[in-house]
This record gives structure tokens, sequence and C-alpha cells, in this order.
């Protein structure tokens, strides 16, 4: 047993999504991500004296929708608090957010790890706040270059209990926080272009001892597999210091992804002292039942609620149930998918199969997937009966589909001459030319050999153009052989 | 409350402000006449009333989520110390 395994990290992460709202938390100015350099600011966002902020009412929408799809309290009083502190990105030496009122208290993440079994995570909190400017650094010698689209863009801060256990937890929770939000439609989640960002408390312990060890901040962690690593990283450096018999103190680190260590920030000597009050500039929000209720009718069917359905009640494996309910696109087109079909699995098997291949090949999401649920449910009828092999039906006639949406697919498959023979006649007639071609085969099969059959069902496809129905055509061969 | 210099070192430091040590020494006893100022508020007993943050009682002062542009590029960086055609220009600041 090596000195690692006597420790147990402790985790909890600080998640802030970038909601994507059309204007910012307390000004009009666009939230737009991607135009040129301060093109979306106002005298709100510059901090000019004098301007007021008035608050998004959309913000509220989706931190309370937010709330309540992690079954968190929803804060009925609600006021914001200034942050103060200096810094270029933030003209107006304040940040607005709720201090100590967050519109959520004591939510859940529900996550499944690899071997099925589910976490949960407690939430702390969940606040609204806005975001800061940015920064550059590197393109100047003497300057920093300061873009302050971004201040003001609403955010909602996630903060999770210290209930995470390993880098890949961490990691699972993070892409379950994502996925949440793409399924809310409040946030792209897009890690690498900063609307989704985390910073990482990290302590680790022996292993049976409650209190626990000293914790140190990570930040600058900009993928999913950057979190991931620089967790694994600092579990390692902490736990060699600890063997080492070497103390450390409460910081803050920063990643860096190029080694995968981490340094250390900002010295104790500089920390920050936020003086945060009460910001009299904006009027408390006061969030009643009647508005939750409203907000819960816009509830959107949610990835673990989903995965639950397909597993419990329709039977699919955790495997298709994962990958059906990681998008919500495929997701809600799966529903209504099978809701037109015999049973949730065939559902399934297109899905996973022909319809992900495409998707796969072509580099493209759901949402350019020309073919209606209702029309590949038309196609899925004609193969359960039994009216087109399943392999043409998924090789020719879907591709076929594919550019004529609009088609019927029977009349299709019959334009295009793919519909199933299974006239006993036409096959018995093919079946015995085949017999008659191949004696020493014939020999074979009767000595024993049964696999040969494949040769003469290989045969009757070819002569049949891949239309001849396997059960009918297996039966009429053995019939044959066996006589 | 007593401000001396170090209060004053390090709210200057807060606020990202220099001083030398004779406007050090000012800004203590202007400081310190503020807060004396301020103190009289002592003399009443406040104990039974709420803090005054809001100057009235409305709730829910909020805005449809509209794009409303009020300012251009140029009238943004107009009145800035220091800038570029794009940027905001001010002293390096580097977190390393």
């Amino acid at each position: 047993m090596s000195a690692y395994d006597l420790y147990e990290p402790v985790i909890g992460l600080e998640v802030h999504i970038q909601l994507n709202t059309q204007s910012k938390a307390f000004s009009s100015d666009s939230a737009s991500y991607g135009a040129d350099p301060n093109t979306q600011v106002s005298p709100i966002t510059l901090g000019h004296p004098g301007t007021l902020p008035r608050f998004n009412e959309q913000t509220l929408e989706y931190a309370v929708l937010l709330g309540l799809a992690t079954k968190s309290q929803i804060r009925e009083w609600n006021e914001f608090a200034r942050k103060n502190y200096f810094y270029a990105d933030l003209p107006k030496g304040y940040q607005i957010t709720q201090h100590t009122t967050p519109i959520c208290t004591g939510g859940q993440i529900h996550f499944r790890l690899e071997d099925g079994s589910e976490r949960v995570v407690n939430l702390t909190r969940i606040h609204m706040e806005e975001d800061a400017g940015k920064s550059m650094h590197d393109q100047d010698i003497y300057d920093s270059l300061v873009d302050l689209n971004r201040c003001g863009v609403p955010l909602l801060e996630i903060v999770s209990e210290p209930d995470i256990r390993s880098a890949q937890e961490a990691y699972l929770y993070l892409t379950e926080i994502r996925k949440l939000v793409r399924y809310l439609g409040i946030c792209d989640g897009n890690m690498e272009e900063g609307s989704l960002r985390c910073d990482a408390n990290i302590s680790v312990r022996k292993k049976g001892e409650a209190k626990f060890g000293t914790k140190v901040e990570v930040k600058n962690m900009n993928s999913f597999n950057n979190v991931r690593r620089a967790i694994e990283h600092e579990i390692i450096r902490q736990i060699d210091l600890l063997e080492s018999g070497q103390s450390f103190t409460s910081e803050t680190r920063s990643f860096n992804a190029e080694n995968g260590t981490t340094f250390a920030l900002r010295s104790k000597e500089e920390a920050n002292d936020y003086r945060y009050f009460p910001e009299p500039d904006l009027q408390p929000v006061v969030v009643n039942e009647a508005y939750i209720s409203q907000i819960a009718t816009m509830m959107p069917p949610l990835p673990h609620e989903l995965y639950a359905r397909y597993t419990k009640e329709w039977g699919l494996s955790d495997f298709d149930a994962r990958n059906l309910t990681d998008d919500k696109s495929i997701a809600l087109y799966f529903n209504e998918l099978s809701q037109l079909v015999s049973t949730a699995k065939s559902a399934a098997n297109w899905m996973m199969g022909p319809v992900k291949s495409w998707l796969n090949q072509e580099a493209k999401s759901l949402n350019e997937f020309p073919m209606s649920p209702s029309k590949l449910a038309e196609l899925i009828a004609l193969v359960e009966s039994g009216k087109v092999s399943h392999s043409v039906a998924a090789q020719r006639l879907f591709p076929e589909l594919i550019l004529q949406p609009k088609a019927n697919p029977q009349s299709l498959a019959e334009s295009l001459n793919l519909i199933m023979d299974s006239d006993e006649e036409g096959l018995k007639a093919m079946v015995d030319e085949i017999l008659a071609a191949w004696p020493e085969k014939v020999a074979e099969f009767k000595a024993g050999k049964k696999g040969v059959l494949g040769l003469f069902m290989g045969e009757l496809m070819k002569k049949s153009k891949g239309k001849a129905d396997p059960k009918t055509a297996t039966q009429l061969f053995n019939n044959a052989l066996n006589a | 409350m007593q401000i001396d210099k170090e209060t004053v070192r390090k709210l200057a430091h807060l606020a990202r402000l220099e001083f030398d040590e004779n406007s050090a020494e000012t800004m203590v006893n202007d400081m310190n006449r503020m807060l004396d100022f301020v103190a009289k508020l002592d003399a009443i007993d406040v104990s039974q009333v709420e803090p005054l943050i809001y100057m009235n009682e409305d709730v829910n002062v909020w805005r449809k989520d509209e794009v409303i542009n009020t300012i251009t590029h140029e009238e943004a960086l107009k009145n800035a110390p220091k800038k570029d055609t794009d940027f905001f220009r001010v002293p390096k600041v580097i977190e390393k």
C-alpha cells in the first residue's frame, strides 16, 4: 500500500456559469460574446458617476430555474451587495453580487460514476452576480489592454459542499453541471470560451480523520481535462508535503496547463479585503410562490429524470440511457421517436446506430438532422412489418430519406425496388437454383457442416438484390436440404 | 475607532493609491476628523432601529431583457486617460 492510499482528498468546487441573456445583469448593453472590444458598453458598465443599475429580470428567471432543477431552496427576500476591489477590468470598483442572501441554498447535483452508481453532491449556495471585463497582459510591452464587453454580464456562482472525493468525481460533477445548464438553456457551457469557469478548493486528510486539512484554492483551469489534471496534481503535491513532514498555508494557486503543475498566486500579505456592504442602488428582489410556480412550468425534462425513465420504465441499458441523455436535442428527439414506434429499444437502436453515425460522419448536431421523428418512425415501421430488411433500411433507404426528408418511406422503398421479397414461390425457385449449382456444398451440409448455409444465403441475397426476407429464406433452405 | 498610519496604508493599498509620508500624516488627521464627526451618532440609541439601506420601499424594480445600446465605441473610450483604437490602456497588471 502506498502512502497516497492513506489519504482522502476533500474537494469543493465553485463554478461560474455565464447566463446567455441578451443584455447585461444591471444595464441594457449587449451581453453577447465575441464582439469587437469595447463596443458593448454603457455608462453603467464603465462606472461613470451618477449612473444607476437596473436588474435584468431574465437573470432571476434563470437563477430560479437552476434552483428548481437542483432542488434548492429558493429565497424569498433577496438583496444585492457590493464586493469592493480595485482592478482595471471592473471600473466602478466593486462587483455587484449576493453576499448574505444567495437566491438558492441547499440543492443537489446527481451524477453517475463509470460503474453506473449514483453520486450526490450537495450545494451550499447559488447566487447571482456580474462578470468583470477582460484584461490582456501579453499584447503590449508597457500596458495591459482592457476590454469591458464582458463587464456586467450576468453570472450564477454554484458553490458545492466539500463532498467531492477525487479528481474524476470533480470532472463528472462539472460535466453534469454543463449538461444541466445546457438542458435548461441558460448557459452554453463552453469552458474554452469562458462561459463556464471553475475554481477548486482542495485539501487532504488521513482516512478516518474527521477534521479537514489545510485548504488550497486552485484557479485558472480552463478546460474539463485541466480541472481533472490540476486536482490530481494538487492532491499528490499536498500528500507529498505532509509525508515529508512539511506544513503549508491556505493559499490560492494557479494551474499551469503546460506542465500540469500549480503555483502560488497571492501571498497572504496582499490578502483581499472585500468590505462587503449592501448595494443601496438596487431595490430588493422578492420571489413569491406564484413566481416560482410560473417558472416551474418552463422546466424542460432533465437529464437524470430521462435517464431514470429510460432505464427503469423503458428497460434500456445504462450505456444506451447515458448516450441518449448526454445531449438535450438527442434526448428530445429520442423521446418523441419512442412514442411513435412499438418499442423504445428499436428507437434507441436507430438513434445509437444510423442516426449517430450520420451525425458523426457529417460532424453535425441533431438540430441539423433533416428527418423528422415521425418520418424515421415510418421507416422503422417498414422494417418491423417485414417489408424492408434492417440492413437495406439502414444502408440504402435511410441515406435516401436524408436526401429526400419529405418523401414517404414506403413509396420510396417501392420506387427503389427495396421491398423485401417474402413471396415463397419466387424465393423457392431461387433456392432450388442455388442448391443445384452447388452440389458439393449441399453434400457438405448433409455431412454436418451446417455453416455452408451462410454461403447459400449470401448467394440468395445476391440474386434477390438484398430483398429476400431472411426468415422465409432460411426456412426454405432448411426445408429443401433436410428433405 | 482611531485611524493611524497603518490603517491609511492598508486603505491606500486596497484603493491602489500612493502617499508620501507628509500626505499620509494629513490623511490620518482628516480621517480621524471625519470619524469624530460621525461618532456623534454614538450618542443615540439605535439598537431598536433597522438599518436604512434603501431610499424607498419598492421591491422588484426590474427591466426586460432587451438590448439598448446607448453609447458608441468612440464615446466609450473618449474619457480614458490612455487608450488605443480598440482598448483602454492601463499600467501593466500581472497576477503572477
